[in-house]
């Protein structure tokens, strides 16, 4: 290796060390994420998740409650381009309904005498847009009948539309619940780990009993309590306090741990002797050091409340039809015939799972991310 | 020893009173008592409800006394007579209806516990030896979907598949003519061959998680200077693995029984229910839809506290295996 060549590479190494040692914590916290390739997919995943719940309305082509009476428990039907002899552009079959002469089920086949040309930008059935803007345009849809990608349930309603909507209140309730679980878990770990003391040793007991006892019958018990006349939206805060309630001690743990660790820092008592006063000392520099952690605890706690939504819904301890949400749609798969017989009732399950794990390997990657110091 | 299994054993009294509160303030919860909700039941099915009935109700649950009173009265019941209360909905005491299925609950949650052992251990001790490998890769993408796949979701799932591909039902515990059966041995051996489904449903992402402890806690386990001077002494690979890394590496294991059968507990509840299992979670479920609290607080009373008990009697199988443990504590 020539000298010049060397050199070059030392300055190289330097400029590197020099953007590392100049970089913002947030900076090295990024950089470190972006390594992660999982996190960074689920990341995207999940924004495309929660766009489209943001945009139901407009992206599904029916309302919740269009009803098609002859298309009762209808199969999903396949989206084709190409048929012989017929003109080029995506649509689906009709559905002709039948009965089982052995088993008396009722059966479909498709008639492909029945075409139904898929177009973009149809204008059907009116919808308010977050109840604000009206409109009646759809990204796609049928003039001709009814195209229902993930078939239909036992009132001829369209699955794929109801799965859509379904994503507004199942994703919304992981962000308002971690809102309440933020502000149990900061105040509570914030007075445990700053008071110490009795305070501390009572919060701590309560973290273990929260610990040590199976949630989920506690659960049920107060998600039962909430009286049955309460409108839609009380009770979806009602079971997002009830999670909160219960669910806090994770990040209570995680913050009273690094206030302890942290007030024995020395640039802790570096800010004490130069006098700065108590509350800036934590809004201005603990607070910042570990809110890395807050936000991967947080994370982590998204999807547990996702789960918690979707096991009492679909147990009709939660939220109730009309309401539409995931749990509320796997209300319909809860016997054995309708599993067997209906699959594609299942495929809200399929999208409460791909949520769960997108939040899990973002959490993971930031978790990792989190403290940017270690190389 | 004695004292510690004392200091232990004493610990988990205060946890059995706040669990009681709890449980109590879940009966309490609904609005409108258990008599009133007993005399409209009553008068819906046209049965007349004489003053006499009423006023022997109300004395035995004390409605006219205060909350505090009502919480001591119910509890001395539990306490002096094991008495928990009346179902309405079953028509029977508590302790009666929930007896066989909390047992049963139980059952299923502690071969679940062994379960996920049993299958986390050696796949953790391969996924740490064989680190980057095919298989530790396949075993690290199965362990983030059993991390997040819930097991009622799962129960679903599986209830499906076993329909659609094996034309097999996978729910209940008995076949039909064992059902309602008394307990005997050929019962015993129609339940066998179903509690597999519930347990590996109810375990798996226990044991994904488990399998993640038990690797990262290996690897650094397996990094230490005494394992390199072991191999370069040239002890010989397996009993290198076994006598020292594996032993240290399953310790902090043994302490995540704390949470984990609690969560074990509470996965069971709600697998029971999609798989209609003759356990504690489906009852609960009724119980709480008909809004008969006595029974449902019951079950949450009785299963937490059995879920405190078991994790002390781990903690205390713990502290008999490792010395240390038992040593920290006093010195504390």
């Amino acid at each position: 290796m020539s000298t010049v060549e060397a050199a070059g590479q030392s300055t190289q190494e330097t400029a590197a060390a020099e953007r590392y040692y100049l970089a913002s914590q947030w900076q090295l916290v990024w950089w470190k994420f972006r390594k992660h390739k999982m996190a960074l997919v689920a990341g995207i995943v999940l924004g495309v998740m929660y766009f489209i719940a943001a945009f139901c309305e407009f992206l599904s082509p029916y309302l919740p409650g269009t009803r098609f009476p002859e298309y009762l428990y209808a199969p999903p039907q396949r989206v084709r381009l190409l048929a012989s002899g017929e003109a080029f552009g995506p649509h689906v079959y009709g559905l002709v309904r039948g009965r089982d002469p052995e088993t008396f089920r009722r059966t479909f086949t498709v008639d492909t005498e029945q075409r139904f040309d898929v177009r973009f930008f149809v204008r059907a059935e009116e919808y308010r847009l977050w109840g604000l803007f009206k409109s009646n345009i759809h990204l796609f849809g049928s003039d001709e009948g009814p195209v229902m990608l993930f078939g239909a349930d036992r009132l001829g309603r369209d699955v794929f539309t109801r799965i859509l909507y379904g994503a507004r209140i199942s994703l919304s309730v992981g962000l308002v619940g971690i809102f309440f679980t933020f502000v149990f878990g900061m105040v509570l770990g914030g007075l445990s780990g700053y008071l110490g003391g009795v305070v501390d040793t009572i919060i701590q007991r309560l973290v273990d009993l929260l610990i040590s006892i199976p949630t989920i019958p506690l659960w049920m018990a107060l998600a039962a309590a909430l009286p049955r006349d309460w409108p839609p939206v009380r009770i979806y805060f009602g079971i997002v306090i009830i999670f909160s309630m219960i669910g806090w001690t994770g990040l209570a743990r995680v913050i009273r741990g690094k206030l302890l660790a942290l007030r024995e820092e020395d640039f802790v008592m570096a800010g004490r002797i130069a006098g700065a006063k108590q509350g800036a000392i934590i809004a201005k520099h603990l607070l910042p050091s570990f809110a890395s952690y807050i936000i991967v605890s947080l994370t982590l706690a998204i999807p547990q409340t996702i789960l918690g939504e979707t096991a009492l819904s679909f147990l009709g301890l939660g939220l109730q039809p009309p309401v539409v949400s995931w749990g509320v749609l796997l209300q319909d798969a809860q016997n054995v015939q309708a599993i067997a017989h209906y699959g594609w009732l299942l495929i809200p399950c399929l999208f409460v799972i791909v949520t769960v794990l997108m939040f899990n390997f973002l959490g993971d990657g930031l978790r990792d991310a989190a403290d940017p110091y270690t190389r | 020893m004695l004292e510690y299994i004392l200091r232990r054993t004493l610990q988990i009294i205060p946890l059995i009173v706040i669990i009681s509160v709890i449980s109590f303030g879940i009966i309490e919860l609904p609005p409108g008592d258990f008599v009133t909700m007993r005399i409209i039941e009553l008068e819906q099915t046209g049965t007349r409800v004489d003053e006499e009935e009423i006023a022997r109700l109300t004395e035995q649950y004390g409605l006219d006394k205060t909350l505090v009173e009502r919480y001591a009265l119910w509890a001395w019941n539990i306490i002096s007579r094991g008495h928990l209360g009346r179902s309405f909905q079953w028509e029977q005491p508590v302790t009666q209806v929930i007896g066989e299925r909390i047992a049963l609950t139980m059952s299923i949650s502690l071969m679940t516990l062994v379960f996920i052992w049993i299958v986390a251990i050696p796949i953790g001790i391969y996924a740490a030896t064989h680190q980057y490998s095919l298989g530790d890769y396949i075993f690290t993408f199965f362990g983030f979907i059993g991390i997040s796949v819930p097991g009622f979701l799962l129960a679903l799932v599986v209830m499906y598949l076993a329909f659609t591909q094996l034309g097999i039902s996978v729910t209940g515990l008995f076949s039909p003519e064992y059902a309602d059966a008394p307990w005997s041995f050929a019962r015993l051996m129609d339940m066998l061959p179903r509690l597999w489904v519930p347990i590996v449903v109810i375990g798996l992402t226990g044991t994904a998680s488990l399998i993640r402890v038990m690797r990262s806690m290996l690897l650094d386990e397996l990094r230490k200077q005494y394992v390199v001077t072991a191999r370069a002494k040239g002890v010989a690979e397996r009993t290198l693995l076994f006598k020292y890394p594996v032993r240290i590496a399953i310790n902090p294991l043994i302490s995540t029984i704390g949470w984990l059968l609690p969560f074990i507990v509470s996965g069971e509840a709600l697998v029971s229910i999609v798989l209609n299992l003759p356990t504690t979670g489906p009852v609960l479920l009724r119980a709480l839809l008909f809004q008969d609290m006595y029974l449902a607080g019951s079950l949450v009373m009785i299963l937490s506290i059995l879920t405190v008990v078991g994790t002390l009697i781990s903690d205390l199988l713990l502290a008999w295996v490792d010395p240390r443990i038992r040593y920290q504590g006093a010195t504390k």
